[in-house]
This record gives C-alpha cells, structure tokens and sequence, in this order.
C-alpha cells in the first residue's frame, strides 16, 4: 500500500530474525548443549555415544510423534505412558500361547484400540481431553495390573530381545523407526488433507466446523495414531528389555508433553511440527545423556529439565510478547 | 433482474424466543440488497439460516429456482451462497490459498494435497479481485482488512451467486472501506446478488440497491433504496418516531472533576489532554482503532502511560491499577460488556458488588445481605429482567446485561463515570432508558465521558465533543457548534499515516 | 414436574450415583456400612484430600498444579528428616515454610509472569524430584525414635474416636469453604476463574489472587506431608509420585470445571471420598486393589460425560 521507510525495513528484519529465532528455538539449544558437552566430556562426541543418544531418546520420540499430532489438533493425551506399558505387556505376555509375531500385532492393536476409544470419547461427549486421558492413564494403568497380576513378564525365547538389534552404523533400529514415524507424520501433516485440516482445527475450530471440516473424525483419527505410536513404543521397549514391567512407561506422558512444548508445539493447538518435536526430543537426549556422562547425580538431569522448560516457556512469552506472532 | 435467492416464509424458533416468523424476501441477481433491523430483529439468524448454520423450523428456501435445505456450510458454499462473518472465520496459521478453500482442499485418491492446484486457483481467485495478496502468505501475518479480503476471495473461488457481508467495515478504516465497496462492486458486476448487513445508515444509502427492513423475527418492508430516506428506514425499524430519542442533561456545572495533560503511550495515542467538569457530559467521538478505549482504560489504570499527568479534583494523581481510580471515585463501563465488564457465570448479586467487595463486607467476610439490598436498589432503578439475583447474567438479554454493568459501575456512588460505548448492540428501548440514565448522573452532580462511534448519540447527550483520530485529539466542539458535518470534517481531515496502519495491523 | 426432576438430577445426579454406589456395595460387602469402615475411608483419603483442598482452589481460578505429587514427595521427606534433627516443632515449621515457598515460586511464574500452568507446574514436577534425590541423597529416610514422638498425633492419633488426620481434612474443608464461599478473597477467586479481565477491569488484582491460589496450594500440600510422614514415619523419593493425578482425578470427579470459575470445597470432599469408598468397597469385595484403578476410569468418564449432557440437554456433543 505504500513505500516502506527505512525505519520500517529495519523492523521486519529485526522481526523476521525474532520469528526466526522464536520459531526454532530449540535448535539452539540443542547446538548449545551439544556444545557444551562436547567440551566438558571427552566421550560425548563419539559415534558410539551419539548412537546411544539416538536409541535412549527414541523411545520418549516415538510417543512425541503422536503426541504432537493430538496437540496440533488442539488436544492432549495423558494415557500414553499406561499405553506403553500395556502393549508391552501383551507382546510379551501372549508369546507363549499364540506366538510371537500374533502378540506383538496384538500389543500394537491394543494401542490402536485405545486411542480411538480416547478419541471416540473425546469427539462424541465434548468433554476435555484432559479429562478423559486422565482417566484413561489411570484406568490402563489398572488394566495393565490386571493382565500381568502385578508382575513383571519375561520373555522365554531370547531371540525377541534380538529384532531390533540391527543397526545402520551407529544407528539403531529403534531410532531409525523414530525418524522414518517422524518424517513420515511431518509429511501428513504438511501434504495431506488429514494433516492440513489438523492444524485448521486446532488453530481456529469454529473456522473450520463451518468450512465443513469433519472435526471429530480428524480428532479421533489423531488420538488413534498417539495410541498406536505409543504401542509401537511399547513394543520395541519390551524388544530391548525382554521384561514387561507393570510399572513401565510411568510418567513418561509428562516426560513427553515436555519435550514436545520443549520443540515449540503449542498446547493450544494449530501450531507446531515434527521437526520441531525432533529438536525436542533430541535435546532431552543429549541432557539426559550428557549429565550421565559427567557423573552428576540423576536429580541434576530432574532439576535442568525443569529449568529448561521454564526457559522456553519464558523465551516463548518474551518474544510473543514483542509482538511476533 | 433475475431472482437468485428467494426466501419464503421462513420460521426459526429457539426456546422461548421466535427468531423468524415467516420471514419472506428476494436477492436479485447483481444486486446489493440491505437487510437492517435493530439487534435482536432477526438478522443474524435469517442470514445463519441461508449459510446453513441454522435449519429453519418452517418455509421455504428456493435457489436458482430450485427449493434447497442447506445443512451445513459446506453444503451452502457449494450451492454458491457464502457469508463473509463479522468475526472473520479463518485460520491464521494457515495459507492465504489453504483459507480460500477451507475444507475444499483439492486432494488425489489418497487424500494427499495437490498443492500446485490449490496456489494456481486461490491466485486467480485473487487476481479477480484485483488484490495484490501472495497465496503463500501466512493468514495472521495480515492485516483485518486484508484477511477480509481472503474471505472475499474465497466467495470468488467458489463462484458464489450470493454474497453476505456481515458488518463487514466494523473495524475497517475509510480508505479500507473505499476498497472493500469496490469489491463488492466487482462481485455485483459477476452477477453476484449480495446481501449487506450493517447498522451504518451512509454505508447503505451509498452502495445498496434495495433495503428489507426487519423488525421482532419480521420483515417491515422491502424497499428501493433510491426512493426511502434515513427517517423512513428508521421509522419501520423501530416502529415509532424518534423525537425523544435523546435526552441532553440540564447544564449545571460544578468545579473541574478530571484533568489529562499530554498523555502518550507509544504506538496507541499521543499528547491527549482534555478536562471534564461536575455535571458535564463529555463526548468522545472517534472512528474504531482511533485510540479512545486505549485512552480511557491508561485513565483508568488497566493500561499504563509513557509520558503525561493526570489530576484529579486539582491534584495530581496516577492510578497504577484500577484499585486506585475506583477507590478515588471513578467508574468505566468498558467497551465489551461480556470480555471486561462481566463475570459471565456469575449472578447479577456477585457482579454488582465486584469492584467494591471491601465495601460489600465486614472484617473481610462478604455481607451477602447489603448485596442483596443493593441488587434489588438497582434491579428496580434500572428496570432489569432478571429472575433473581443469583441467574447467571449469561442468561439474560444484552441490554439487561448491559445495565448489570451500569449498577456494578454506579452502586459505589462516583464523581466521574466514563462510558465505553455504552448503547453498542442493546435494543431501542434500554438505549433510550441508559441515554436518560447518563442525563440523570449529570444532574446529580456526576462528571461523565462517552465515548461513541454513533454520531447522534454522541451529539444529541453530551455538551461538549472531542474527536478523536490516529491516536490523537484533533478537535473540539462546544454544544452550540457541534454538528454532524463539523465532527466527519474533524475525523477524516487525518488520513491514517503508513505508520500507524502498521501498527494497527499487527 | 419434569424439569423439576431434570433439575434434581442436575444437581444432585453425583450424590444420587455415589448413594447408589454405596447402597450396592453395602448389601454385597459386609463391614461397609459400619461407622468404623466409613472413619477408616475418610482417613486413608485426608492426605489426597487435604492437598485437594489446596488445587481446589486453583483449579476454580482456572489453573493447574501437577507439581503437587512431587512436592508432597519432598516435604515429606523434608518433616521426616527434619524430625531427626530440628525436632517436631522445627520440623512442621520448615515443611510449612518449604510448601508455602514453592507455592509462591509456582505462583510467581504464573500469576506474575503469567506463564502456562500446565507446563510450569510439569516442569516443577521434574524440579521438585531432583531437589528431593538432592536432598535425601537418594536414601530412604526415617524418623529414628518414631516411638516416643508426639509427632505421631499427626498421622495416628485420634481424638474422641476420630483419627486427627480426619479432623484436619474435614476441619480443612470447612475452613477452606467459607474462605471460598464467605470471605472477599473467595469472591475474588471465582471472579478471576470466571472472567480475568472483567476482574482486572473491576480493580481486583488477579496476578497476586493467583499468586495466593498457589501458596495455598503449597500449604496444604506441607500440612498432607506433615500427616504422611507421622504416619509412615519415614519417606521414600517416591512416596507422593502420581499424587497429582489422584487429586485432580477427585476435583474433577466432584463436579468441579477446569475451565475455572466454578466448584466447590465440598465437591472436592465428594469427589475424593468417592475415589477413597470405590476402594474401599472393592477391596472388601475382595479385588485386588489396582481394579480401582479401572473402576475410576470409567465412574470419572460416566460422571463427567452426565454432568455435562445434563448442562447442553443432550447426550452428544
């Protein structure tokens, strides 16, 4: 409409940068941490160590995956760590009697069958999905009890625990399976309508009821990928270990809403990607990993972890503050 | 003139309330056809009807000569018929092209995105338009005139036969008003019958073709817009004349109550001062976005001034929050009684007595039985329908919520009371009772400040009016030379600078 | 006559299930319905519920406090090992101390910086388990004359038949619902939950409102560890972990909204004590006690989901 001043260049690149910065932020930290690691521990910055960070930061990664689509969506899902542990415990716990492959594709679809239970509630009672997650980690939690009476279950063909022993250089096939779900959801989400209408409904719901948009379906399509993902978690976690604990996955959903809001999602929904939620998770990685290798007590990692977040979280409000949105 | 559009006794009743009661009107092919009516005649619910957000109860809707049931937007947009929401229905994180076809993505069998597509189309919608907005832009980096845009486009995109604008320049300046009506221009020029929805008299009498006047869920009359007048088109929408519309306060005035010396807030407002004595209404004339919310809030404490001093009854005062200013004795009615002037869930007992609970209580426990007297004082004072004090205000029509905020504003008995916009969206009948309020306060004494964006009223109850533009005072009129003209010549003498656009765009 | 009925129901549909609740488990379980089993109930949930009673407060004001479960791990351990060597006294004023301080930080961050409750109290979640394992140096701890101290009144004394824990949750409720219902503070605390700019517009200041709501979730939570760590006296770094959820699980199942502005201490008392009877009857029905657990799932998914069809009139969303 008219002719930018100088005084006004000066501003959108000086906005362009904050966007910028406001919008990735969690690529400098991660460079920050990796930084500082490699500098204060000389087994950091090995292939070998990286490999580890990668494999120890896939598990918590595949959860982030569905998680952030839920949180696109505008929703969240407390029930992921219980989801875990269940499928877990069906992969393992079924072995014996109908096999190994039918168990773990049993797993996998309790998983299925549990988001789209959390979604179905979600959509059709118009109840928070704070709530009914909730619930539902409560109630899983208790389902996952009841199926292995308290137990732990092993698995008594060691070769399960070898499946995901395969590894491409350094890299294992569990982080692997995180990056290829990652990418995988980045491209639903940017090239599918699916995808598309996801952050139409977490960004502006009123919008896109009117525009016609199935809200509930795209809802509840989203909660049964969190499901399954974290089944998929699951899974591979009870492929590491050869032990299905009851108590498996406990609080990993808040260790997950933490390194998915850590990437930049937000919790109101229709913003946000799994690029970011790769940051995240390998920022939490490398935290975890190199405080491990500087011998500091595991409450250091608890307490950085939560400074972290406060940090992004007052960054996040400092630049919106500016006006950047 | 083909007919596009005919709606014939439509009926839609909610509980309790008969929204439209056989409503009956035509939108010609290439037409702008006004529908007007007070808040509450049914406009809003007719045009949900025909966007089909709303099924009617009853009647029949025929288009292109064919009777229709539109069940959902989508089935609407489909059909061609597509509303341009006063609150605007997009998504700002979205694409300018993936806003235009909302929920029409074109896709392959797999449901993957054909982006090319989608950029090509929603391009040539906009190359319709004249409009120089990129497809890629993302919605929230622009600005409330230029996301209108988008949903005009997205009526071009879809080959819309009729258009309904919702208000459509509430918050628009001129100049973006001036480009909006060349849009619609252009859509009537297709063969687009529009239908424009709006409470501006001059908006209407300059771009309709034809008015349909609704009133209680009927229509009044349609008429050609050429041979009615302003008098006419009121008269049918409120059923009576207006001679004693407007109540001015006998002039009585007392000491100096409120004096403003260059108050500044960058980027809002600059260099404001003004002064209000007892007994005098003040008003604040000033299109939206001129600053005269941003103002009165910085008065009142809830914003925070870079430069400037304010005094009060002679001494200098300054109100860090608005604690302070309540406790010295001043009231705002804001603007918007639901976002800052009510607590919605509430009951009309609990909001009354909000701003001054200390004074509600005893050693800090609430004295429910003083506020009970004083919402029974107010319920009779101000004559609200309400049916106790315990009904959640949610409950209760806009002007019975509006005169909540009058007794929660004037219980703790003011010297200085400042009205943000006081009659805004409340029927004929509370806007007369709340004007002869304002005269009432005066006379007992009361400094008042209104601020309006409605001409008369702003003229016909103050005794003197500051207009207000691009964030500072640009004139002042006393009661014998105030007139409409002199007021339109004061505000639009400032043509917003590149600058503030700037700002007001973000 | 029928909205009537529709109107009982509404009101009081939560009480009438629960009713229903007992009397089933009544005629199947012997020893429910005895006055010793109802005391025993209502003191195996004062420690959920006197936390309860604190979140209550901010979850009316339309926040959130998942840091509860942590810091009741902390404080815990803080009373336990405080007991040892400041002594009861000494003890009980620095755990009251410690809970109010981290109720002012959370409250800080969020009332004053106005940063999102959910992420800040998950991050102090996080925060709170490596200040304990700071603190215990990952040790259990324990209170070494746990037989002479007076200390024990607090989590296993009674007075006149009723365990002190149960007169502080109960006395704690009372107290917590007339400064909610009664006081100016309470008043403020609805209107910031129900609308924060009309509160901020009618001069209250809803920051340092907010700030107080996490204080007192703060005290609560160190009065809950005091009682725990008399009763246990001792502390593992676990002892508080899922707390959060219990808590919240019991406001919600009580009626009362996350959305803020609306709720009740005695909806809180409810909701908590439901959890505490499911339990309790399973558990004498002979289940084992994780089928609580599913129990709760589906009663908070009924409850909720009725409360809010009776609130739209209809089932669906």
């Amino acid at each position: 409409m008219s002719m930018p001043t100088p005084f006004m260049a000066d501003r959108r690149i000086g906005k362009a940068l904050a966007n910028l910065l406001m919008r990735n932020h969690i690529w400098v930290f991660l460079t920050l941490a990796i930084l500082v690691f490699s500098f204060s521990s000389p087994y950091f910055l090995t292939l070998n160590n990286l490999g580890n960070v990668l494999t120890q930061g896939a598990f918590i990664g595949i959860l982030a995956v569905g998680m952030t689509m839920v949180m696109i969506n505008g929703e969240i899902d407390l029930s992921v760590g219980a989801t875990l542990a269940l499928a877990s415990a069906l992969a393992i716990g079924l072995q014996d009697s109908i096999g190994v492959w039918p168990a773990v594709f049993t797993g996998f679809l309790s998983g299925v069958a549990l988001g789209a239970l959390n979604g179905t509630l979600v959509a059709l009672s118009g109840m928070h999905s704070f709530i009914v997650t909730l619930g539902a980690l409560i109630g899983i939690r208790g389902l996952v009890f009841v199926y292995s009476g308290e137990n732990a279950l092993m698995v008594t063909d060691f070769s399960y625990t070898e499946y995901p022993e395969i590894y491409l250089g350094p890299v294992s096939l569990t982080a692997i399976i995180f990056f290829a779900l990652a990418l995988f959801f980045q491209w639903v989400l940017t090239s599918t309508r699916h995808g598309r209408e996801t952050y139409a409904v977490g960004d502006n719901i009123e919008a896109a009821n009117d525009a016609g948009i199935k809200i509930k379906r795209h809802k509840v399509i989203n909660f049964t990928i969190c499901g399954a993902m974290a089944a998929i978690a699951g899974i591979l976690l009870s492929m590491r270990l050869g032990t299905a604990e009851p108590n498996a996955g406990r609080i990993w959903e808040l260790w997950t809403i933490i390194a998915v809001v850590l990437g930049g999602t937000r919790l109101i929904g229709g913003f946000g990607n799994m690029w970011m939620t790769i940051g995240g998770v390998l920022t939490l990685a490398v935290l975890r990993n190199g405080l491990r290798l500087l011998n500091t007590p595991n409450y250091v990692e608890l307490m950085v972890m939560g400074g972290v977040l406060i940090l992004a979280l007052s960054l996040d409000k400092l630049l919106a503050h500016k006006g950047v949105h | 003139m083909d007919t596009v559009l005919s709606v014939s006794k439509v009926t839609k009743t909610f509980p309790g309330v008969k929204a439209l009661d056989a409503v009956s009107f035509d939108i010609r092919a290439g037409e702008v056809h006004a529908l007007v009516g007070e808040n509450g005649a049914g406009k809003s619910t007719l045009m949900k009807v025909l966007a089909g957000l709303h099924a009617p109860d009853g009647g029949e809707i025929i288009h292109q000569g064919e009777p229709i049931r539109v069940n959902s937007p989508l089935e609407a947009r489909r059909r061609g018929i597509l509303l341009i929401h006063q609150e605007l229905s997009l998504s700002p994180e979205l694409s300018v092209a993936e806003n235009i076809y909302l929920g029409a993505w074109p896709t392959n069998a797999l449901g993957v995105l054909r982006k090319r597509k989608l950029r090509r189309d929603a391009q040539a919608a906009l190359d319709a338009l004249g409009s120089d907005i990129r497809p890629e832009s993302r919605v929230g980096d622009l600005s409330i005139a230029r996301q209108q845009m988008v949903e005009v486009a997205r009526a071009q995109a879809f080959n819309a036969n009729v258009a309904i604008f919702d208000e459509p320049t509430a918050s628009l300046t001129d100049a973006e008003k001036d480009q909006l009506f060349k849009t619609i221009r252009a859509l009537q020029d297709r063969g687009v019958g529009v239908v424009y929805i709006s409470h501006k008299m001059d908006e209407i009498f300059e771009i309709t073709d034809r008015i349909t006047v609704l009133r209680d869920g009927q229509v009044q009359g349609t008429v050609e817009t050429a041979e009615t007048d302003v008098g006419s088109i009121t008269r049918m929408m409120i059923g009576r004349e207006l001679e004693s519309y407007f109540h001015r306060a006998q002039e009585k005035f007392g000491d100096e109550a409120l004096r403003v010396e260059g108050l500044t807030k960058a980027g809002l407002f600059s260099d404001v001062s003004f002064s209000v004595r007892a007994g005098e209404v003040l008003g604040l004339y000033g299109l939206v976005g001129a600053g005269r919310s941003e103002v009165v809030e910085t008065i009142f404490g809830v914003r925070q001034a870079d430069s400037g001093k304010l005094f009060w009854q002679g001494q200098e005062v300054s109100f860090p929050t608005p604690r302070q200013a309540i406790d010295m004795g001043l009231s705002l009615v804001p603007e918007s009684r639901k976002e800052q002037g009510l607590v919605l869930n509430m009951g009309g007992r609990e909001n009354t007595s909000l701003p001054h609970l200390l004074d509600f209580s005893r050693m800090t426990v609430m004295d429910r039985a003083k506020e009970l007297r004083t919402f029974d004082e107010y319920r009779a004072l101000l004559e609200i329908k309400t049916t106790g004090p315990e009904q959640p205000v949610s409950t209760l029509s806009g002007g019975n919520q509006q005169k909540f905020v009058l007794a929660k504003w004037l219980c703790a008995a003011p010297k200085l009371i400042i009205l943000d916009e006081p009659t805004r969206g409340i029927d004929v009948g509370s806007k007369s009772a709340i004007h002869e309020l304002i005269a009432g306060l005066a006379e007992k004494g009361l400094a008042v400040i209104v601020i309006s964006s409605e001409m008369p009223e702003v003229l016909g109850i103050s005794h003197r009016v500051l207009a207000m533009a691009e964030g500072r005072l640009v004139a002042e009129f006393k009661e014998t030379e105030m007139s409409e003209e002199n007021l339109i010549n004061a505000v639009s003498r400032h043509k917003p600078t590149p600058a503030l656009t700037m700002t007001a765009a973000e | 006559m029928t909205t009537s009925r529709t109107d009982l129901v509404r009101r009081h549909g939560l009480l009438m299930a629960f009713g229903l609740f007992l009397a089933g488990v009544a005629v199947t379980a012997d020893g429910f319905l005895t006055f010793g089993n109802f005391v025993d109930v209502l003191r195996q949930v004062s420690i959920t519920g006197m936390m309860a009673i604190g979140v209550t407060f901010v979850v009316i004001i339309g926040r959130l406090d998942l840091s509860v479960g942590s810091m009741l791990t902390l404080l815990t351990v803080i009373v336990v090992d405080q007991h040892n060597s400041a002594g009861p006294l000494g003890a009980i004023a620095m755990t009251l101390l410690a809970g109010i301080l981290i109720g002012a930080w959370n409250g800080l961050l969020i009332g004053y910086f106005r940063l999102n409750a959910l992420i800040v109290t998950l991050a102090m979640l996080s925060f709170l388990q490596g200040m304990t394992l700071l603190y215990s140096g990952g040790a259990n701890v324990n209170i070494a004359n746990s037989e002479t101290t007076w200390f024990a009144m607090f989590g296993r004394g009674s007075v006149l038949g009723i365990p002190v824990p149960v007169i502080f949750f109960l006395g704690g409720a009372v107290i917590a619902s007339f400064v909610l219902r009664r006081t100016v503070f309470g008043r403020t605390v609805y209107a910031v939950g129900g609308n924060e700019t009309t509160s901020v517009f009618s001069g209250i200041a809803a920051p340092r409102t907010i700030f107080v709501t996490y204080v007192i979730s703060g005290a609560t939570t160190a009065i809950a560890a005091i009682i725990m760590g008399s009763r246990v006296m001792g502390a593992q770094n676990t002892i508080g972990q899922g707390y959060e959820l219990t808590v919240l699980a019991g406001i919600i199942l009580g009626g009362t909204s996350l959305m803020g502005g609306s709720g009740s201490i005695w909806r809180t008392v409810i909701g908590i004590s439901m959890l505490g009877f499911i339990q309790n009857g399973l558990l004498l029905l002979g289940f084992a006690y994780y089928v609580q657990w599913l129990v709760t799932w589906v009663v908070i998914i009924v409850a909720v989901w009725i409360d809010l069809a009776t609130k739209r009139g209809r089932v669906l969303a």
